[in-house]
């Protein structure tokens, strides 16, 4: 088959449950040039190359075609530096080192107890979404504490994170419709965290927020704006992307015939198993935003300056020519390097609270189910084929344990 | 810990905060050697690196082929040798205890000797000039572990004091002489004293090389010092005074050159270097010479008198004058060792006299002068961590295979170094240069890329805060591209300008390029040649 009918098959509602033979296909064509001019990268040294490559750009102003601007600024996924570096490094300054290096450290027991209330909200059943019950209201009421969203607004955003991840392209319906629904939820959300913002002004608390809005710095401030942007981009960032990575979890290890029994006795076997999902069951398939600043020859093709590129994520994880038997889930692995954060300068900002996340629902999720087994596999999916993950994970089980701590 | 390859992602400082810090954006600290109870905390950290630069309970190798889960790797050798047969290792250090490592997990299972002069276990010096001299870590934290699972003989305290090729005998100074099929030269370099041996014997007056230096260092400055003098603003230096400022004391740099760090890197970044150094409230006067040191009466360091007839108080004076080849011991041997260092061709093995190369002698680390295909087979001798690991490895591989199964040492030069809250990093060679370009980022700010140019080529660059991009770099200089880089890129100042670059004027410059890396696996990766138009 053509390449660029191939990569058309991925996006393919139908081949949701498993693209990966269709990568495999791809990888043949490290640079697959589509029908309308953008070219797809699929092979992990080229795309880590074109990471840490400083004449690709994420900010999509640059494209020979421009989209029409938006009503609101880019956040920093998609823009470059230095205005990149200024505008993470203001969030970082609260979130990281060097400035806050135990914000997440400080998060361990409060993310044990999030997770320890939620399995119990499945006790005294014998059946449960891992989805709904688990995966997904773990990091959004984690990125909400952080951040300092209250709890009872979390419906109200939930609609509309939801609306801007499932028209993330590339994909499903027309570009056009795709780009105004995003946009409207984008405003509202845009528009509900601004507010929030203005009373963290006036009151500080303890929250990123609050950080945000008030540190004035020898490298200056946010602006208004930006801390709007920034806010909607972690809150986004921050929840559709680790659900996917605990569910995919849980259907991988209920795969695995021995690998629960093993995260039972091994307690540090969960953290391999997690780096070996990024690799193997990644949240995030495509980064589908770069742009070619200057003409770059990648795997003898050259991508003329002002192209999109495509820099498939997934594919290049699953590379023979980088990992040894790829399509093998292998939490021993002694060295497991996979592109589930991206890489380069925009890697992924909150990788180390995801991983955390991911570590503790997992493991106890092992230690506390009593023989827990798949109900239907393979699971419904999400729409999007760029943060892809099931929708539901109905699993059955036949007891949940109670708590043990850690 | 490798940090070589650590591009400064932080991600272990976020999930073992007590072992791992950022000073600054980019600069890593460590304790090598942390407690137990932060076991879970350390793989966390380790398997959130991106780049895979943290290793716990497992040997760090730059030469990863592609597939590390082999435990072993390709070698092809003479197999009787590799059952029954025995190698010594001169030098227990860095590249003398990796090379013990690599050729036990390629399948050496023949006798290893290893010699070393010092008493302690092979450690890792980069800490001592960091955190050992802050106090964050104390000395025995440096250790480089594994030794103790290699199954080596280990003469400790033992110097080598000649080498006997025609009988394949290493004598020692105890008198003892040990019979070896194939020895590796791995003696390093020491520090190069005070010229003036009484001035040098002044109670408060030091060199850092060694744990022990580190150690009384540490002790002087934990004790409490008015001053700090440092001769010297090489990288040693300038990491030393960039701890004094971060304790808190007070310190005069004095440097022969014209600014910090110009001999590596030229005059142009060594001024940025300067101006962080003055900025952080170093008394730093470059151009002018320690003339003597004076004592007291209790033979006590006092001060120093300097070349503009000006004079400083200090009562610590830490001597950074660079250093010198621990070859003395080979003298007669036949081999090619001077005060360059141990001749080698591009596999590690020694070169004598005549440039003839030997079977069964190799040389690795500091020690080792080796020719460089991508800088026109010019011979360096280069003081890098991360040189002293690939060449050991190298050394290891060829020790155990076959001539066609060698491979070559092509990693291109990297260094970093940690001081003021900058990381610096360096790939390629700073001082083959006539001109360079700040290609991304601002010098004002401290994030940027300088890349250094000859004759139209590519041969270096240099990162401050940076380091993500510098693996791209690395690949232009291996593909010999053009210079100035002239790129449309991210970060981009709105001008390439390119300056001279101002380095030390000794080193014969490269002529164009004539050949090119490729292949990424250490099994495959070759020169090729290319012609110039
Ligand atoms: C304070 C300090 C900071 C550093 N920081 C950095 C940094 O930030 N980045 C970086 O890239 N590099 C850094 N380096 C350089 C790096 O540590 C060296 O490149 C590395 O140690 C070289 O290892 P080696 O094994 O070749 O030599 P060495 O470490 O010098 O070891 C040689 C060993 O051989 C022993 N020996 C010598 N002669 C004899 C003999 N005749 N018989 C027996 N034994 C003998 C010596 O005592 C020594 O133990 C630093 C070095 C120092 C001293
Ligand atoms: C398993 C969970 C997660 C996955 C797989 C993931 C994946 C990614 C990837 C692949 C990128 C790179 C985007 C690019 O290069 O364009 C990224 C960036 C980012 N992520 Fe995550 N992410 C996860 C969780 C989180 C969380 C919990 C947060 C917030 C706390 C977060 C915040 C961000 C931000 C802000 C960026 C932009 C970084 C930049 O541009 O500098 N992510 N993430
Ligand atoms: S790249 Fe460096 S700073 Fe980042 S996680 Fe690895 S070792 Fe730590």
């Amino acid at each position: 088959m053509e390449p660029a009918r191939i990569y058309d098959q991925i996006h393919e509602f139908d081949n949701r449950a498993d693209p990966y033979t269709l990568y495999a296909e791809l990888r043949q064509t490290p640079v697959v040039r589509l029908d309308d001019g953008a070219y797809v990268v699929n092979t992990y040294e080229h795309i880590v190359a074109l990471l840490h490559d400083p004449r690709v750009s994420s900010d999509s102003r640059n494209l020979a075609h421009p989209p029409a601007t938006e009503q609101l600024p880019p956040s920093f996924i998609r823009v470059d530096p230095p205005e990149h570096d200024r505008l993470r490094g203001l969030t970082m300054r609260h979130f990281g080192p060097p400035h806050s290096p135990l914000v997440v450290e400080s998060m361990r027991g409060e993310l044990h107890e999030l997770v320890k209330d939620l399995i119990d909200g499945i006790a005294g059943r014998n059946q449960a979404d891992i989805v709904d019950d688990v995966a997904y209201p773990f990091p959004v009421t984690v990125i909400c504490r952080l951040l300092g969203v209250p709890r009872e607004d979390e419906s109200r955003f939930h609609v509309w994170a939801d609306e801007i991840v499932e028209t993330l392209g590339p994909g499903e319906g027309s570009v056009e419709e795709r780009t105004r629904r995003r946009q409207s939820a984008g405003l509202a959300l845009a528009g509900y965290l601004g507010e929030l913002a203005q009373s963290r002004r006036e009151n500080p608390r303890h929250d990123l927020l609050s950080g945000l809005v008030t540190y004035h710095g020898p490298e200056g401030s946010m602006s208004e704006t930006e801390v709007m942007t920034t806010a909607v981009l972690l809150l986004i960032a921050g929840h559709e992307t680790t659900v996917n990575l605990i569910t995919n979890g849980m259907l991988t290890l209920l795969r695995n015939p021995g690998m629960l029994e093993r995260l039972r006795e091994e307690p540090d076997l969960v953290i391999g198993a997690v780096e070996e999902l990024l690799r193997f069951e990644p949240p995030v398939h495509f980064l589908p935003q770069r742009v070619a600043l200057d003409d770059i020859t990648v795997a003898d093709v050259t991508i003329p300056r002002g192209s999109s590129i495509i820099l498939a994520l997934a594919s290049g994880s699953r590379d023979p020519a980088h990992v040894h038997d790829p399509d093998r889930f292998d939490p021993d692995r002694p060295y497991i390097q996979h592109l589930g954060f991206g890489g380069g300068i925009h890697n992924c900002f909150g990788a180390p609270l995801a991983r955390l996340e991911a570590q503790i629902a997992l493991r106890q999720l092992a230690k506390r189910l009593v023989n827990p087994r798949l109900v239907t596999d393979p699971p419904p999916y999400r729409p999007s084929s760029t943060l892809r993950g099931p929708r539901h994970l109905v699993i059955a089980y036949d007891d949940v344990l109670p708590y043990q701590g850690d | 810990m490798d940090l070589t390859r650590c591009q400064g992602y932080g991600q272990c400082a976020f999930m073992a905060p007590d072992v791992f810090t950022m000073h600054g954006q980019e600069a890593l600290m460590y304790d090598p050697d942390p407690e137990a109870a932060q076991r879970e905390r350390v793989l966390q950290a380790a398997a959130a690196c991106p780049v895979q630069a943290i290793h716990i309970d497992r040997m760090a190798t730059q030469h990863r082929t592609r597939e590390p889960e082999l435990s072993y790797a390709t070698s092809h050798g003479d197999d009787a040798f590799k059952r029954d047969g025995h190698i010594v290792i001169v030098g227990a250090s860095l590249a003398g205890g990796r090379a013990a490592g690599v050729l036990r997990r390629d399948g050496f299972k023949g006798r290893l000797t290893l010699i070393g002069d010092e008493l302690y276990e092979p450690y890792d010096r980069p800490p001592l000039s960091k955190q050992v001299l802050t106090g964050t870590i104390t000395v025995e934290h440096t250790a480089l572990p594994h030794l103790r699972e290699i199954e080596v003989e280990f003469l400790s305290g033992t110097p080598a004091t000649g080498l006997d090729l025609a009988a394949k005998q290493v004598r020692l100074a105890d008198g003892r002489q040990i019979d070896f099929d194939k020895v590796l030269i791995a003696t390093g370099v020491r520090a190069r004293p005070w010229p003036n041996e009484q001035e040098a014997a002044l109670d408060g007056v030091h060199v850092l090389r060694t744990l022990d230096d580190a150690h009384r260092i540490r002790e002087r400055l934990a004790a409490g010092v008015r001053r700090v003098l440092i001769i010297g603003a090489g990288f040693t230096g300038s990491e030393v005074a960039s701890v004094c400022r971060d304790l808190d004391l007070d310190v005069t740099v004095v440097e022969a050159g014209p600014a910090p760090l110009a001999g590596a890197l030229g005059k142009v970044i060594g001024e940025v270097a300067a101006r962080m150094q003055r900025d952080a409230g170093v008394d730093l006067r470059c151009g002018i010479k320690v003339e003597a040191l004076d004592g007291d009466a209790d033979g006590r360091v006092r001060g120093a008198r300097l070349s503009d007839g000006s004079t400083v108080e200090a009562d610590l004076v830490v001597v950074a004058l660079g250093a010198v080849r621990n070859i003395e011991w080979l003298a007669g041997s036949g081999l090619a060792a001077g005060p360059w260092g141990v001749a080698t061709d591009a596999g590690c093995r020694a070169v004598d006299i005549n440039g003839l190369v030997t079977d069964d002698v190799f040389v690795a680390g500091d020690v080792a002068r080796f020719p460089h295909p991508v800088y026109h087979y010019q011979f360096m001798a280069l003081e890098h961590w991360g040189n002293a690991v690939a060449q050991a490895e190298i050394a290891a591989h060829n020790m155990l295979s076959d001539q066609a199964h060698r491979w070559p040492h092509l990693s291109l030069p990297v260094f970093w170094s940690n001081q003021f809250g900058v990381n610096i990093k360096s790939v390629g060679v700073p001082t083959i240069a006539d001109e360079l370009v700040i290609a991304q980022g601002s010098v004002e700010e401290r994030r940027f890329v300088a890349v250094y140019g000859y004759r139209g080529r590519i041969t270096a660059a240099v990162t401050f805060d940076q380091a993500m991009w510098l693996d791209f770099y690395r690949d232009l200089i291996q593909r010999a591209a053009p210079f100035p880089p002239d790129f449309q890129m991210v970060g981009r100042p709105d001008e390439l300008l390119a300056v001279p670059a101002e380095g030390p004027p000794r080193l014969t410059p490269a002529e164009g390029a004539t050949v090119v890396v490729t292949g990424h696996d250490p099994a495959e990766r070759r020169v090729t040649l290319v012609r110039h138009q």
